[in-house]
C-alpha cells in the first residue's frame, strides 16, 4: 500500500510552548486510523498544520504520489488537492437549508466565475439526493441546517465532507456530544468512507474507537508515543502513565 | 434568469412593479409631462434617490451578504460622478467655446480650441493646461468606459491588498474609511487634475441637449429607475444560486468555506470590485442630477451613513436596501432642508436642521437595538416567515456572519 500522506520532523512553537515536536506520521490508501492522546496532545495542531492554518516551524509534509509540498499551498488548494476536515464542533452554514450546504461541497470547480455560472446538472442533483439518504438527512433537505439537532449537524458536515470526494479525511471528534444510536450511525458511516480512502480520527473517547476496529496513534506532548492495535497500545506501560497517571 | 429564476424570488417582480408604477406616477405629475404637480426640483431629488438606493444594494450585496463592512463604497459613487462629470463639463465648455469663437476673423486651430477649453475649465485653480487624467474627457463612450475601469481598478487593487492580506472585520472597515478619506484629501488639492474643491459643476447641463431641465430631469429619472431595476435583478441572481451560497457561507464561516476549497480572497475580490462598479453607475447618474461633484462627496462620513441606511432598512436582503436608502435619504432632505416645524420646548427650540443628526444616530441605535432585520423585516410579519430562535447564538463564528435575529425561515 503506498503512502497518501507523509509528515515527516514537524515543529510548531506558538509564544514558547512547543506545541508540535519532531512528529512524524503516514497514512496510506484506504486505510482507516484514530489519533488518541490527553488534551494539549497536540491532535487538533496536527490536523490543522496537514490542513494549511498553520504553518510548521519546521518539517515536511508530503502529499499523494506526486509528492507534492502541502506547506507551500493555502487552505482553499490543499483542499482542492483531496483533503477534507471535519471540525470538533458541526460547522455548517447554519443560514442554508441541507441541500444548498451539500451542493456547496459537491466537487465541482471552485472559481468564482464557474460558480457564478453553475447550474445544477442532473448528475449532481442525484448526488446531493444520494448523500442525504447516506446521511439520513433526505427528509430534512430543504430546512435550514441550523434547525437540526446536533448529531444531525455532525452528519451534515460528514456528508459535506463526503461530497467533496477527498482522499484523506481528517475528522476531529466525531462523536463528541452524541447519544448511543447516533455513535453507532458515525461508526458505520466512517467505516465506509475509510473502504475508499484514507480516514484519521481524533478521538477521546475508547468506547469509539474500539468500534472503528483501526490501528491507533498515541500523541503525548506532540510526538508519538506508541503507535499500533489499540489492544497493543493500551498495554503499553508509557500510554497508561499518560493517560491515568496525571 | 430562467423562469424558475423568478419563481424562486418573487420580491424580484414585486420590486420591478412597484418601481415601475413609481416611474409612471412621477412622471405623469411632472411639469414636462404631465399636471405639474411636482417640481422640477423635487423629480430630481427624487431621481438622486433612486440612484442612492443602487448604491445601496452595492453595500447590500458586500455588507449583507459577503459580511465585508466596507465604508468606503461611496469613493467609488463619487469616482463615477468625477468620471461623467469631465466629459459633461469638456463638452459643454467645448461648445461654448466653438460659439465664441466662431466669429474670429480666422478660424481657430485645434490646439486653439483646446487651451481656450483648459482656460475655461481650470481657470479657478490658476491653470489652463489639461492634466493627463483628462485624456479621454473629450470622448463620451471613453469616459463612459473611465466609469467602469477607474473605480473598478481602484477596488480590485485595494481588495487585492487586503483580501490577499486576510484584513478582517473592524480593520478592514478602517482601512476603507482610510482609503475614501485619502481620495477626498487628495482631490481637494489643486494639483490633482479635478478642480480642487471647488470640484465639477454645471453638470446638469447636457451638452448639445435644448430640452429644458423640467424634461432632462425626467430623462435622468427614467435612466436611474432603469440602473436600479437592471441592478437589482443582477445583484438578485448573482445572490442566489451556488454562487449566493458561497458567499453567505463567507459572510457566516469564512474557515469554514476555504476548507471546502473555495478560495475566500477570490470570492471577496469579486463582490468587492463587482459592487464599486454599481457604486460608480449610480454615482454616474447621481451627479448630472445634483449638478456639481466636489471631494466633500466622497467624504468618510458618506460611506458611514451608506451602511447606516442599509442598516435601518434591514441588511441581507435587496429590498431592504432599497427602503432604507429611499426612506432614509427622503426623510433627511426633508429635514435638513428646514421643511420640519422646529420644536419650541419654551427654555430651548429644538432646530430639526441641527437635530437630524441626533434623530439619525438614535434610529440607528434603535433598530440596532431593537429591530435588527429592520424596516424590511415588517415584510416578513406579511409573509409570515418566522424567526429561528437559537438562545441568542449567531449564524457563525465571523464578526460579520448573521445575527439570530436576522435570521429567518
Amino acid at each position: 500500500m503506498s503512502t497518501l500522506l507523509e509528515v515527516s520532523g514537524v515543529s510548531v512553537t506558538f509564544d514558547g510552548y512547543k506545541a508540535i515536536r519532531n512528529l512524524s506520521f503516514q497514512i496510506g490508501e484506504a486505510e482507516m486510523r484514530a489519533i488518541i492522546g490527553p488534551n494539549g496532545a497536540g491532535k487538533t495542531t496536527f490536523m490543522d498544520i496537514v490542513t494549511g492554518k498553520t504553518k510548521p516551524d519546521e518539517g515536511r509534509v508530503i502529499w499523494g504520489e506526486k509528492s507534492v509540498n502541502l506547506l507551500k499551498m493555502n487552505e482553499a488548494k490543499i483542499a482542492q488537492a483531496g483533503i477534507g476536515r471535519k471540525f470538533q464542533r458541526p460547522t455548517v452554514f447554519e443560514d442554508q437549508s441541507v441541500h444548498d450546504n451539500l451542493l456547496m461541497a459537491v466537487k465541482n470547480p471552485r472559481g468564482s466565475f464557474p460558480c457564478l455560472f453553475y447550474k445544477p446538472s442532473f448528475a449532481d442533483r442525484g448526488r446531493v439526493e444520494e448523500l442525504a439518504s447516506e446521511i439520513g438527512l433526505s427528509d430534512e433537505l430543504y430546512r435550514k441546517s441550523g434547525e437540526l439537532s446536533h448529531g444531525q449537524k455532525q452528519w451534515l458536515e460528514i456528508g459535506m465532507l463526503l461530497a467533496q470526494e477527498p482522499r484523506l479525511l481528517l475528522v476531529d471528534e466525531p462523536a463528541a456530544g452524541m447519544t448511543l444510536a447516533e455513535r453507532e450511525h458515525t461508526t458505520d458511516l466512517l467505516k465506509e468512507a475509510a473502504k475508499t480512502r484514507a480516514v484519521v480520527v481524533v478521538e477521546h473517547d475508547m468506547e469509539f474507537v474500539r468500534r472503528l476496529e483501526c490501528k491507533v496513534t498515541v500523541l503525548h506532548e506532540g510526538s508519538v508515543l506508541a503507535e499500533g492495535s489499540l489492544d497493543h497500545v493500551t498495554a503499553n506501560q508509557e500510554v497508561i502513565d499518560v493517560y491515568l497517571g496525571r | 434568469m430562467s423562469r424558475t429564476f423568478l419563481v424562486r424570488n418573487p420580491s424580484i417582480l414585486v420590486f420591478l412593479a412597484l418601481l415601475a408604477v413609481f416611474t409612471i406616477a412621477v412622471t405623469l405629475m411632472s411639469e414636462a409631462f404631465g399636471a405639474s404637480l411636482i417640481s422640477t426640483s423635487f423629480i430630481k431629488t427624487l431621481g438622486k434617490t433612486l440612484c442612492l438606493c443602487l448604491v445601496a444594494l452595492a453595500m447590500d450585496l458586500v455588507w449583507g451578504y459577503c459580511g465585508i463592512l466596507s465604508l468606503g463604497h461611496f469613493a467609488f459613487f463619487g469616482l463615477g460622478g468625477y468620471m461623467i462629470g469631465m466629459w459633461l463639463m469638456y463638452a459643454r465648455t467645448e461648445l461654448i467655446v466653438a460659439e465664441s469663437m466662431s466669429n474670429a476673423a480666422i478660424p481657430p486651430t485645434d490646439q486653439e480650441v483646446v487651451d481656450a477649453i483648459g482656460t475655461q475649465i481650470f481657470g479657478v485653480v490658476g491653470s489652463s493646461d489639461f492634466p493627463p487624467i483628462w485624456a479621454f474627457a473629450h470622448s463620451l463612450p471613453l469616459q463612459l468606459l473611465m466609469v467602469l475601469l477607474v473605480p473598478g481598478l481602484l477596488a480590485l487593487v485595494f481588495g487585492w491588498l487586503a483580501f490577499r492580506s486576510r484584513v478582517t472585520g473592524v480593520y478592514l472597515s478602517i482601512l476603507t474609511q482610510a482609503m475614501t478619506l485619502a481620495l477626498s484629501l487628495y482631490l481637494f488639492q489643486n494639483e490633482s487634475g479635478l478642480r480642487g474643491n471647488n470640484g465639477l459643476s454645471g453638470l446638469q447641463n447636457l451638452p448639445g441637449v435644448t430640452a429644458s431641465q423640467a424634461v432632462v430631469s425626467v430623462w435622468f429619472l427614467w435612466a436611474s429607475a432603469l440602473a436600479l431595476a437592471i441592478g437589482y435583478v443582477v445583484c438578485a441572481w448573482v445572490v442566489s444560486g451556488k454562487f449566493g451560497s458561497v458567499v453567505r457561507g463567507i459572510r457566516d464561516d469564512e474557515a469554514r468555506v476555504r476548507f471546502l476549497g473555495y478560495s475566500v480572497e477570490g470570492y471577496k475580490l469579486f463582490i468587492f470590485t463587482f459592487t464599486a462598479i454599481i457604486a460608480a453607475i449610480a454615482g454616474a447618474l447621481y451627479y448630472p442630477q445634483a449638478g456639481i461633484i466636489n471631494p466633500g462627496e466622497i467624504a468618510p462620513i458618506a460611506s458611514i451613513y451608506l451602511a447606516v441606511w442599509v442598516a435601518i432598512g434591514g441588511r441581507g436582503r435587496l429590498y431592504g436596501a432599497v427602503i432604507g436608502a429611499a426612506l432614509v435619504s427622503l426623510i433627511s432632505t426633508w429635514f435638513t432642508g428646514g421643511l420640519v416645524p422646529s420644536l419650541p420646548l419654551g427654555f430651548y427650540t429644538v432646530d430639526w436642521v441641527d437635530w437630524w443628526l441626533v434623530l439619525l444616530g438614535l434610529s440607528f441605535v434603535l433598530v440596532t437595538l431593537f429591530a435588527p432585520k429592520g424596516i424590511g423585516g415588517l415584510v416578513d410579519i406579511v409573509t409570515g416567515r418566522l424567526t429561528p430562535n437559537r438562545h441568542g447564538a449567531d449564524y457563525g463564528p465571523d464578526k460579520g456572519s448573521l445575527m439570530e435575529e436576522e435570521g429567518r425561515k
